[in-house]
């Protein structure tokens, strides 16, 4: 991965599209085929490519490993869920991404390539040329990341201009337009966040996140404060944006369930490291780490047979405490000696990597991937 | 099975704005609502509906507008003596959504539970508090429990925060637990811990359990019978296999169809509804859903919706629906 640290403009052609232009683009790749590698674009070359991403968290107590090495593939429009419980990495893994980690918090290794660009130890003024324009973030609360004294269309009007959009009809019409691609009356372009209900200033974020229509969007429980059928409807156009302008999303969540039927690829973190990832349906019809499973069966359903569930007894491992045997064994129901005393690589299973040693004589080679 | 709890026209109403702008909010309104002993009851909702304000009376924290609340056959608008109030708040405890700021910080776990003791249960000695409080414990899971005690809130993880709850509700000897959504602060992997925590007090210590949740999933998952609520009004109720089966409101055909349910394949025909919360500002008389619902008649505009028994034990406030149980036919409005 070639790393061209303060070029902005070294991404694949097909990623140079600014605001509509690439209206018309089709929906690609919205459902690759493949598991764990994502589909290239015409330039082979994905939207982001994480290697060894490591971030520790230095405290009085000693350093704590958030994420460790996690690595993985994003290709151009790729939908990809990433799942776990509170605690798990997936929030420092988004802002690790994201670029947006503060004291105690650091990248302690591994890069970010983002089309192309190791984004790792770009300067902040690097970083905000790319920011909103090429990659955006959706925070979990709309409520917190909104301004409250500001305006919706004074707010969108500060990204624009920040990217050097001077005319004031260019302004108010991309912020007119975008409103409208998220289902909010333009009208509203005068009204402060609070007098927007949860859902329509979760909307106005996804909305300013698409006034470059950017390459990645990067979404941390957008919906997680919503109610069922905000949720829901919520969900679904983040999904028709995406078919429409082929834009790739990271989306975190605790809830498995919510991304069944719109991801096309699963990571699942535990203790800051991949326990599985592959492709969703493959996930769904036959999970291969113990957690994942564990995960699946954690929902009651509203059809089909009442059954007792269980859910995952206990409670996350502290990161604080080094453990000897993989980071799930005190939780698993499968567990084996051998767990407890050798912390267990990612094993490649049809496409899928999954970190179990269930899997180990399954993969090819009988270890590494 | 025998009525523990009973409201008849119960409604809350509030005043806001200011000299210039009054508006009045009318939160909950003609709400009968029963609870019979070892039961649970799931009481359905979004942001809005006024789910949390009825449990906020049934806890006397707010007075009704009207109507009146009977526990035990007695109103709870005669109870003027403070022994009378204690006891009342001892058998009808509430157990709040978030447990990061509904325990004391500064505190060990043991003070708040052993102060309820003190206050409620003041016939036991010192020595039988700390053992009564570490029995609850050891009943609600959190063991062992002598350890628990001592430890401060931050040491504790949100499952097990929500169990303190639990338990200082319990260590009450109550009848009925008022839970305002229990578990909708708490990862998905532990929820399912608390469900099953739920059904075993019902089993074991015979408690009744109001279910307050916007996740009808889980609803069904512990409780016999569910109340779904728009806007302040019940929309259905009935026995939860019933309701789920054959929605008859097309509120709870909307709730219904919004689940995500990984086990079947998408439904798209509710994503037009945006979810936008209910009007109960000053709201006229009418269907208080008819806003969002495609069914929509004139009548719904002008006449509320009483709640009527469509279906055997199975009730639904909907002009449109009620027409249709009449002669046999079926409503989908999602």
């Amino acid at each position: 991965m070639s790393s061209v640290p303060g070029s902005e403009s070294a991404g694949p052609a097909e990623g140079s599209g600014r605001l509509a232009s690439r209206a018309g683009s089709p929906a690609a790749a919205s459902f690759p085929p493949a598991g764990a590698a994502p589909v290239p674009d015409a330039a082979g070359q994905p939207v982001l490519a994480v290697r060894d991403l490591t971030v520790e968290y230095v405290m009085e107590r000693g350093t704590v490993t958030a994420v460790d090495h996690v690595s993985f593939d994003l290709g151009p429009g790729e939908f990809l869920g990433v799942v776990g419980e509170s605690g798990c990495g997936k929030s420092t893994l988004l802002f690790a991404i994201a670029q947006l980690l503060a004291p105690p918090a650091g990248i302690a290794g591994g890069s970010v390539a983002f089309r192309g660009t190791n984004m790792v130890g770009l300067t902040d003024k690097e970083l905000a040329a790319i920011r909103w324009k090429d990659l955006s973030v959706v925070m979990q609360s709309a409520m917190n990341a909104l301004n409250p004294v500001k305006s919706i269309g004074a707010q969108f009007s500060d990204v624009m201009r920040a990217h050097g959009v001077r005319s004031k009809q260019e302004i108010a019409a991309r912020s007119a337009e975008v409103l409208r691609m998220v289902g909010i009356d333009p009208v509203h372009l005068g009204s402060y966040p609070h007098q927007l209900s949860g859902g329509m200033r979760q909307r106005s974020m996804i909305a300013m996140a698409m006034l470059f229509t950017p390459d990645l969007i990067i979404m941390d429980e957008p919906t997680s404060a919503l109610d069922v059928v905000a949720q829901r409807s919520l969900m679904v156009q983040v999904k028709e944006l995406q078919q429409q302008f082929g834009f790739a999303v990271i989306f975190v969540t605790h809830d498995m369930s919510l991304v069944r039927h719109f991801s096309e690829r699963l990571l699942v973190m535990y203790a800051g490291q991949v326990a599985e990832v592959g492709e969703t349906r493959r996930m769904f019809a036959s999970p291969l780490h113990p957690y994942t499973a564990g995960l699946m069966e954690a929902f009651p359903s509203i059809r089909g047979p009442r059954v007792p569930l269980t859910g995952i007894p206990g409670s996350p491992p502290d990161l604080a405490q080094p453990q000897a045997g993989c980071w799930f064994a005190p939780r698993c129901t499968r567990v084996m000696p051998r767990c407890r005393t050798s912390q267990p690589d990612l094993y490649q299973v049809d496409g899928t990597l999954a970190r179990c040693f269930l899997h180990q004589e399954e993969a090819p080679g009988g270890g590494r991937p | 099975m025998t009525e523990l709890l009973r409201t008849e026209n119960l409604a809350r109403h509030f005043k806001i704005g200011n000299a210039l702008s009054r508006r009045t909010l009318y939160a909950v309104d003609d709400l009968n609502l029963s609870i019979g002993e070892r039961e649970i009851v799931a009481l359905v909702g979004e942001s809005g509906s006024g789910k949390s304000t009825v449990a906020r009376l049934l806890a006397k924290i707010y007075k009704p507008t009207s109507g009146e609340i009977y526990f035990q056959g007695r109103p709870l608008s005669q109870i003027r003596s403070r022994r009378d109030m204690l006891r009342y708040r001892g058998d009808v405890p509430m157990v709040f959504q978030d447990p990061f700021a509904s325990i004391n910080p500064v505190f060990r776990v043991s003070h708040g539970i052993l102060r309820a003791l003190k206050l409620h249960r003041p016939e036991l000695s010192a020595a039988q508090r700390q053992a009564e409080a570490a029995s609850v414990f050891e009943t609600v899971g959190l063991t062992p429990a002598a350890e628990v005690l001592q430890r401060f809130p931050h040491e504790l993880s949100g499952g097990q925060r929500q169990r303190v709850g639990f338990a200082q509700a319990l260590a009450l000897r109550p009848k009925l637990i008022l839970a305002d959504e229990p578990v909708s602060m708490l990862d998905v992997s532990i929820r399912i811990g608390l469900l099953n925590l739920m059904a075993k007090l019902r089993d074991e210590a015979g408690v009744s359990i109001l279910y307050i949740t916007h996740d009808i999933a889980s609803a069904r998952y512990v409780t016999d019978r569910v109340v779904v609520m728009y806007a302040g009004r019940i929309a259905e109720a009935g026995p939860v296999e019933e309701v789920l089966a054959a929605p008859q409101h097309p509120y709870t055909q909307l709730l219904l169809s919004a689940v995500p349910d990984p086990r079947a394949e998408l439904n798209v025909g509710a994503t037009t509804d945006r979810g936008e919360p209910p009007r109960v500002l000053d709201p006229a008389p009418g269907c208080r859903f008819r806003w969002r619902c495609p069914l929509a008649t004139d009548e719904c505009a002008r006449v509320t919706p009483p709640l009527e028994e469509l279906r055997p034990g199975q009730h639904a406030a909907c002009h449109v629906a009620a027409a249709a149980a009449a002669s046999g036919a079926e409503v989908r409005a999602f």
